[in-house]
């Protein structure tokens, strides 16, 4: 009985990627390393304003006095900064305006992915962004959504088109000193994507981005911008993807956030790039710092994220709690499979006066996989009547795994009440019994007790998403490829 | 005793109690039945002085003086008793300790002394086998771990210490089996005095079948829509809730 | 930056300048370590916050101070130390008084107590019974990244030493009473080594008292040995005026189906560091690690507890209180490892504290490390306030809000205080905790310290 369920647990865990396809695209790029130049270059080639490459360089210069962080619970190779190509991008025929322009290699590719840009062909009420390597090669639904004075375009034509609100808040929340991984997206960015939701504004559709790296040897740095405006209300996705390669691939993204006086802004992440292989070899390195503001009050910001991808996870998804009343919440299952190692979890700093955040975060350690929830709740002096609710749950299968929570507490108000509860254990075996005896395999067992014990997250999803993320789980665990 | 005159109260701007009148003579039995979410749980806990619901309108009189101007530790030393719903678990808080100084702050209102460690053991003793509690509770914290069943009677043997002049029993039959249930009914009779007067807020009918009441109250969204004997409860068994409020609909529509 | 190495380099330099009259008075093998843990500390240095485990203690405004150290006991003050008497009523125990670190009797330095127990001074010990202490000592204070517990390692020459011999169990406690008296502002360190054998029982009561209003610091290491099947409890009662700082680390080490528990109750102190370690190296053994501290004024308590899980089906259990007033400030540093191999582990851990004003601040660190599947762990952490349900509760009774928050307060503190075993200091301990809670001093009868 022993036997069979080690086997079984095996076979579940040695679900294999279905993304690790590459498309022979033709590309511009340049040659690999880092210095002042390349991030010159890096601006010209995007023609960008003066002010933008300041930007740049001012960040270029602060990292190179900054060290890597240590204090992560991960287990990071050196990197090489310069064996990086930091720009790549699609070669462009000419100028983008229909559907008809785009490379059709490069279409096959998002087809491939699931991801049609062609309009008509996409599931109704999702405006996508696609990111490819670099740079953001087609968004749909650009016009649709104009209409109504939603701006939901690539970062390079926001700094040329609204050149003022890229100004005002690039940078507001997650400034070019925030730290390491961060310093250096400013300095090399890319592009990704923009969005701005007018006052008043229900955004119609989901909105999202969809992240490819293609290019070997290529860091993918892509930034986004989202406002929500007052009164706005706007749920945002994002997906990703990259070939399997042996070598490591570095991704340091920025996402930040800014929500006005009772916006409120949902923002989605099924992360699944290329985890690496079984033995550990390739897979991406994801650092990213995503964090947002709830500027007015009665804001709220939501993260959910579905995290099953890459050899190496490293991200804090956060809310600044500003705004009197505003709410933070953070929605997390993080798999980490053969040698996947995450450390990841949010921060909440609470400001304002009768500010709230809840915490859940799923865990689920299979393989030789190690993953930690890192999470800090802040009350200010003056934040009165805050309130935090966290927990933490982690779950083992296999004897090889580690689950590990670090949670950061810091109160200075008398009138808050911050909890926080953690349990971890493994995979109940009455469980897997129970289903068992109810004619249902273990494999299949497995299978349902991890998605139910996902449910709570799975469930903040968009609707197309939560589908998505179960199979997804069923596939980072299983052996069965969809 | 009790009169209760168009009592409106809200929880987080939320109104519940929509204008309730009652009155509780010395003596009576009252039953207060109706389906959840109709304002039971509320109306106790507005009797009972918690400050988080928030009276907006009306008056709540007893022996002749303003109740809602009372803190609850005041009330309680009246002689108004609240069984809770949900009994609150205080760790580290012996039953011994908890009760005796209870005991001892009434006995303060009363101007009596307090009572000595063994005449208050003694009394203890008592009380615990006059409601057929478990002796072992009372070396135990404040509830803490109690099972369902035993806080419910716990509930009743504090009851049984405090001797108050109005009991209001919030479904202190709810998550009861019925041996439990026979037992925390029991302790009430014994506990009837000619003079004391109860308030028994319940879903079902069964308890009703051991505390036998004088007037039975339907209440249905915050307010109480029907008044009747005793026969009252057993219709309401029978039928259920919907007729009354199919009864209550058809009012608002005439 | 610079801060860091000045502090450090004080600890240095007294190092260097005292390092033969040190080893002059002690024994060759406790000298032996000596060299090594300087180097060590050195590297490390006095703990700055960014060092993860002291990340919400400040230990700069203690030990950036010109102290007096004594490295060789003045004969008249030990009159003074044996005079003491503990005030404890119904506490009867075997006493021991270390005064400023230093084991303050003439004769008798180690003495026996029934069944072959010996107590007494280390530095004594340390030739006596040559054996145990080269089996033993500095086998358990194991540290990378602590400088502490390596700056004692370096210079500490004395403390208590406690042997129990296999299938001993001593009915009575030993209770080591700490005294601290100086004219002078005096730093001090001393070195415990607890050696309890195989199937043997005992408890040990360490109390911390000030008696002279000088501003002190002392740093202290308490090894011990809790062998196959033995139980082996130790209760620490603090009660420092607000300008002493007391560092303690301690090491429990237990093998096979041993059962040990630690409690530190903190009553006062300006400063107090308590880092319990708790190494489960056998198969079966359990571990309970409690704490309690009330703080006021400018205090800062600070907890630290590592339950290491080395072995398979071990239970480990640990519960930490705080209460904080005025504009005190406390930290909780919890950490459970479970290794690879330690299969059908059990562990737990909970840390609740209030606050009491808008100015007192707690931070917290419950952390779970989880390296081998069949376990199960919990943690739990809150910050806030009295439950308003409970308080309604007791009000709904009669009971006084006043006195209705002050029985809660009782509760929560009586929690921990409930899992000391031994009777007289239970009853002590829950005394002085309700006269703390009403507003009124509590402190031993003997101290003369008006602390605050």
């Amino acid at each position: 009985m022993e036997k069979d369920q080690d086997k079984i647990l095996s076979d579940v865990t040695s679900g294999e990627y279905k993304y690790g396809f590459y498309s022979d695209i033709e590309m511009d790029r340049i040659p690999k390393g880092l210095s002042e130049d390349v991030v010159r270059i890096i601006s010209g080639k995007k023609n960008e304003p003066e002010w933008l490459l300041d930007f740049r360089l001012k960040a270029y210069r602060h990292w190179l006095i900054m060290k890597m962080p240590t204090w992560p619970n991960l287990k990071i190779p050196p990197i090489n900064y310069q064996e990086i190509i930091f720009y790549a991008a699609p070669k462009l025929r000419k100028n983008l305006n229909s559907i008809d322009d785009i490379d059709p290699e490069l279409k096959k590719t998002f087809d491939k992915l699931g991801i049609p840009l062609d309009e008509q062909k996409h599931l109704a009420g999702v405006a996508v962004d696609a990111v490819i390597d670099s740079v953001s090669v087609k968004t749909t639904f650009k016009e649709t959504l104009a209409e109504m004075g939603i701006i939901f375009c690539s970062f390079s034509d926001a700094v040329k088109e609204y050149p003022d609100l890229v100004k005002r808040y690039m940078g507001s929340v997650v400034p070019y000193t925030d730290n390491f991984f961060a310093t250096l997206n400013s300095a090399v960015f890319s592009d990704g994507s923009f969005c701005y939701i007018p006052k008043g504004v229900r955004c119609p559709m989901e909105l999202s981005t969809y992240f490819r790296i293609n290019s070997a040897n290529t860091g993918q740095f892509e930034r986004t911008l989202l406002i929500a405006d007052e009164e706005s209300y706007v749920s945002y996705l994002e997906g990703c993807t990259a070939p399997s390669r042996d070598e490591n691939q570095l991704h340091a993204a920025i996402v930040e956030i800014v929500a006005e006086k009772n916006a409120e802004v949902k923002y989605s992440t099924v992360q699944n790039w290329y985890p690496g292989n079984k033995e550990g070899k390739g897979g991406v390195f994801n650092f990213v710092t995503k964090r947002g503001i709830c500027k007015g009050e009665n804001s709220k910001i939501s993260w959910t994220q579905i995290e099953t991808g890459s050899a190496i996870t490293w991200k804090y998804p956060s809310c600044i709690l500003r705004g009197d009343n505003s709410t933070g919440e953070f929605y997390s299952v993080a798999v980490t499979n053969n040698y996947q190692q995450a450390d990841t979890g949010t921060k909440m700093i609470h400001i304002g006066k009768n500010t709230k955040s809840t915490i859940v975060s799923k865990g689920i350690s299979a393989g030789k996989g190690q993953n930690s929830y890192r999470g800090l709740v802040k009350v200010l002096k003056n934040a009165t009547n805050a309130r935090n609710f966290s927990q933490c749950d982690s779950l083992l299968l296999g004897d090889k795994c580690g689950a590990h929570t670090f949670p950061y507490i810091e109160v200075d108000n008398q009138t808050a009440i911050v909890e926080h509860e953690a349990t971890t254990s493994k995979i109940g075996e009455d469980q897997i019994f129970y289903c068992n005896q109810r004619g249902i395999s273990t494999d299949d067992a497995i299978g349902l007790i991890v998605n139910g014990y996902a449910r709570e997250v799975i469930n903040k999803l968009p609707m197309e998403f939560a589908v998505e993320a179960q199979k997804l789980l069923q596939i980072s665990l299983e052996g069965s490829v969809g | 005793m009790l009169i209760i005159n168009n009592l409106k109260a809200s929880i987080g701007g939320k109104n519940i109690l929509k204008g309730i009148s009652l009155e509780v003579k010395p003596g009576e039995i009252h039953a207060i039945m109706g389906p959840n979410g109709s304002g039971k749980s509320t109306l106790a806990a507005v009797l009972a002085g918690r400050e988080l619901v928030e009276v907006t309108e009306g008056t709540v009189t007893y022996f002749g003086k303003n109740l809602l101007e009372m803190t609850a530790e005041d009330r309680a030393k009246e002689g108004i008793f609240l069984g809770f719903q949900y009994p609150i678990e205080i760790p580290g808080v012996s039953m011994v300790n908890f009760m005796k100084t209870a005991v001892n702050e009434n006995r303060k209102h009363k101007g009596l002394d307090p009572l000595s460690a063994s005449d208050f053991l003694k009394m203890m003793r008592e009380k615990k086998e006059l409601v057929e509690i478990d002796s072992k509770l009372a070396n135990r914290s404040v509830n803490e771990g109690f099972s369902g069943g035993e806080k419910k009677k716990n509930e009743i043997f504090q009851m049984a210490m405090l001797e108050p002049k109005l009991a209001i029993l919030d479904e202190t039959d709810s998550g009861l089996d019925i041996d439990a249930l026979r037992i925390v009914a029991n302790g009430v009779n014994k506990l009837k005095l000619p003079d004391n007067s109860f308030i028994v807020i319940t879903h079902y009918q069964r308890l009703l079948d051991y505390i036998i009441p004088d007037v039975v109250h339907v209440l249905y969204d915050g307010r109480i829509v029907k008044t009747a004997g005793k026969e009252l409860a057993l219709e309401l068994e029978e039928k259920g809730y919907d007729w009354i409020k199919k009864e209550v609909e058809n009012n608002i529509i005439a | 930056m610079n801060g860091k190495s000045e502090v450090t380099e004080r600890y240095i330099e007294l190092y260097k300048e005292n390092i033969d009259k040190i080893s002059g008075v002690s024994s060759h093998y406790i000298n032996s370590f000596r060299e090594a843990a300087f180097e060590k500390f050195r590297e490390l240095g006095i703990p700055t916050k960014k060092n993860e485990a002291y990340k919400y203690t400040n230990l700069n405004i203690f030990f950036d101070h010109d102290y007096k150290s004594y490295f060789m006991p003045v004969t008249s003050d030990f009159v003074k130390a044996e005079e003491f008497r503990c005030d404890v009523a119904d506490l009867d125990t075997h006493g021991i008084v270390l005064l400023n670190g230093f084991y303050p009797t003439i004769n008798e330095k180690l003495r026996q107590l029934p069944s072959g127990v010996w107590i007494g001074s280390l530095n004594e010990a340390a030739v006596r019974f040559a054996d145990k202490i080269e089996k033993h000592y500095g086998k358990y204070a194991k540290t990378e990244t602590d400088g502490l517990i390596h700056l004692n390692t370096a210079m500490a020459s004395d403390g208590v030493f406690i042997y129990v011999p296999e299938g001993v169990t001593l009915t009575k406690p030993v209770q080591i009473v700490n005294l601290v008296q100086s004219d002078e502002d005096m730093f001090n360190q001393h070195r415990n080594l607890i050696i309890v054998e195989k199937n043997a029982e005992f408890s040990l009561i360490i109390c911390d008292h000030t008696l002279s209003p000088k501003k002190f610091l002392t740093n202290a290491v308490t090894e011990v040995f809790v062998g196959e099947n033995a139980h082996f409890d130790i209760i620490r009662v603090q009660n420092e005026h607000n300008n002493a700082c007391k560092i303690t680390h301690t090491f429990i080490h237990q093998e096979k189906n041993s059962v040990a528990s630690s409690n530190n109750m903190t009553l006062h102190g300006g400063l107090i560091r308590n880092s319990t370690y708790h190494y489960l190296g056998g198969e079966g053994a359990e571990s309970y690690s409690y704490g309690l501290f009330l703080a006021d004024k400018w205090q800062h308590i600070d907890n630290f507890v590592n339950v290491d899980h080395a072995s398979p089906h071990c239970t480990s259990n640990q519960l930490f209180k705080g209460v904080l007033d005025d504009m005190s400030t406390g930290a909780f540093n919890g950490r459970i490892l479970v290794r690879p191999d330690a299969q059908g582990t059990l562990a737990y851990q909970k840390n609740n504290n209030i606050l009491l004003t808008d100015d007192a601040k707690m931070d917290t660190k419950p952390q779970l490390e989880i390296y081998a599947d069949d376990v199960k762990c919990s943690h739990g952490a809150t910050v806030g306030q009295l439950d308003d349900d409970a308080l309604f509760y007791l009000q709904s009774r009669g009971i006084n809000k006043r006195e209705a928050r002050l029985m809660l307060m009782f509760g929560f503190a009586h929690e921990v205080i409930q899992n000391i075993k031994i009777e007289a200091l239970r009853e002590r301990m829950d005394n002085l905790v309700m006269q703390r809670l009403k507003g009124e001093l509590s402190r031993c009868a003997s101290c003369m310290v008006k602390c605050g």
